[in-house]
């Protein structure tokens, strides 16, 4: 069992309103791994979080999650699983009706019959990792954009899960911040000896902490391989996606009839 | 001529089959508030927050609307039974108004603008926001956490407030009629006392507010959940929870009357 993937995703198949989201997926997030799945806005990377939590239901194939199929699960099971997952949304989607300190401590009040007192101490370890200890009686309206995103990282690792799953975690933050969240993953990871997923198009921060990555295009993975071997790569997708070249496979100029013709229309028209 | 006509039905057809299918769909959402209800009661402190926003918030409003309804009653009652002689019967015209009619009807009207738009926006933001997912994948049920409590804070608080809305306008009645106007004051509350029956009158007086809380609540919480995750779709929610609860305690209270006082 340990050495199986924590997360296995077979030939996965997605179509929303018949239309093909993700076409034929495979991966696998060893244990202990920190992976990153890479690509353009509307590729399919949240897509596929979303059906690794089991938030969406696969047209086809599965993803395995400790061993289990996650589509095939009932609501309670599903309940059971989810509470061995830590997602992190890309803007915290902290509870805007509670302070920090009562979003840290949600799942613990809700899954858990600890004593307040334990709930008090554990609390304060969590924001403690993050360094937010002492913006504990804070509101998340009072809290800088890279402040939510930790304490939503604080939230999402309280019942220390297997798998964490972040969405565009350094989505709108300095690079400063960036740096720190970026190391945060990291840290967390090693600490609490789970996996991680990253969805990101932020390939340089990526690329620094990752073990693994994924390029997802069209709703398919396009590459995959170590960061060494994405840096070093020189299929064109990723050339233009590490290096952030303008024109490439993926066009600057969005789908539209000839320039000249349109021009030379108009100005008749 | 025919295409058009054909393009017409068809438009028209696809608009009957998505709102029976959203209706059929906001049905099922209120099976599952009411299945998802046993956090509401387990953990009551959940509803009596609500309870807090809902019903405490919107006391000021009922309140007031309810003195102003009370007194315009007051002076317009007063007016027509003059002339008939009959300036005593106030009481009885401005109680029975308020507990069979006014009361419940205003009442909910307020609740659905004050509250109800409330809990939409409030639901609705916390979609867009991704509260909602983010609760469901820490393995809490939204619709038990979140939705479930604000229904069943809806329920409870609207018939309190229909209450208090008559009490105070009744209270306002005797403003205007007895210290104002000068209407005997025996005659004012004897006659009331009298002529108000406890089960015609205010018993389904509360029966009709407990269903205007039923519905205001239901569309509001189900408008919330359904919105689109975006500040247009908020708004529209927002706006369709007004109007639809309004029409909705207008029609039912034509129903519930026609039921209730048919033999009248």
């Amino acid at each position: 069992m340990s050495n199986e993937p924590l997360v296995k995703i077979s030939d996965l198949n997605f179509t929303y309103d018949r239309r093909p989201v993700l076409t034929g997926i495979n991966m696998t997030i060893p244990r202990g791994k920190v992976v990153a799945i890479m690509g353009q806005s509307g590729c399919g990377k949240t897509t596929t979080l979303r059906l690794i939590g089991g938030q969406l239901r696969p047209t086809q194939g599965e993803v395995r999650f400790n061993g289990q199929i996650v589509h095939e699960l009932d609501a309670d099971a599903l309940y059971q699983a989810r509470r061995r997952m830590g997602m992190l949304f890309q803007f915290g989607a902290l509870f805007t009706d509670m302070s920090v300190f009562d979003n840290v401590a949600f799942q613990m009040r809700e899954h858990t019959n600890l004593p307040e007192e334990m709930i008090r101490d554990l609390v304060l370890l969590k924001l403690n990792a993050v360094g937010l200890r002492g913006a504990r009686n804070l509101m998340p309206s009072e809290l800088s954009g890279g402040m939510a995103r930790r304490v939503a990282l604080a939230r999402a690792i309280t019942l220390d899960p297997l798998l964490m799953m972040y969405d565009e975690p350094f989505t709108g933050l300095d690079p400063i911040t960036m740096g720190v969240i970026g190391k945060l993953i990291r840290q967390l990871n090693d600490a609490l000896g789970g996996s991680s997923i990253i969805v990101t198009h932020d390939v340089q921060e990526s690329l620094q902490i990752v073990d693994y990555v994924y390029f997802m295009a069209d709703g398919k993975v396009v590459a995959e391989g170590t960061p060494d071997e994405i840096r070093a790569s020189d299929k064109a997708y990723v050339h233009q996606f590490v290096w952030g070249e303008m024109d490439g496979p993926v066009p600057f100029q969005y789908p539209s009839e000839p320039y000249r013709q349109q021009i030379f229309g108009m100005a008749h028209a | 001529m025919l295409e058009q006509t054909a393009t017409l039905l068809r438009g028209l057809g696809r608009r009957v089959t998505g709102r029976i299918w959203r209706l059929g769909f906001a049905s099922r959402f209120l099976l599952a508030t009411l299945l998802y209800s046993g956090t509401s009661f387990r953990r009551f402190f959940l509803t009596i927050r609500e309870i807090y926003f809902t019903g405490v918030l919107s006391l000021i409003i009922i309140l007031v609307s309810g003195l102003f309804v009370g007194m315009v009653l007051g002076l317009q009652g007063y007016d027509t039974l003059q002339r008939y002689g009959s300036s005593e019967a106030l009481g009885i015209l401005v109680a029975l108004s308020l507990v069979r009619e006014l009361g419940p009807v205003v009442a909910a009207l307020l609740f659905a603008s004050r509250a109800g738009s409330a809990i939409t926006a409030e639901i609705g933001l916390m979609k867009a926001t991704e509260q909602l997912s983010a609760m469901e994948m820490m393995a809490v049920n939204p619709i038990a956490r979140v939705v479930a409590p604000r229904f069943w804070a809806g329920v409870i608080s609207m018939p309190l407030l229909a209450a208090l809305f008559s009490a105070m306008g009744i209270f306002g009645g005797y403003l205007v009629g007895v210290v104002l106007i000068g209407v005997d004051e025996g005659s004012f509350w004897s006659q009331m006392q009298a002529s108000v029956d406890f089960r015609e009158d205010i018993v389904n007086g509360v029966i009709k507010s407990v269903v205007f809380g039923i519905l205001v609540t239901w569309i509001a919480v189900f408008e919330g959940y359904d919105s689109e995750p975006t500040a247009e779709g908020v708004s529209g929610a927002t706006t369709r929870t007004v109007v639809t609860s309004s029409l909705a305690i207008l029609a039912a209270d034509f129903v519930l009357t026609a039921f209730m006082f048919r033999g009248v």
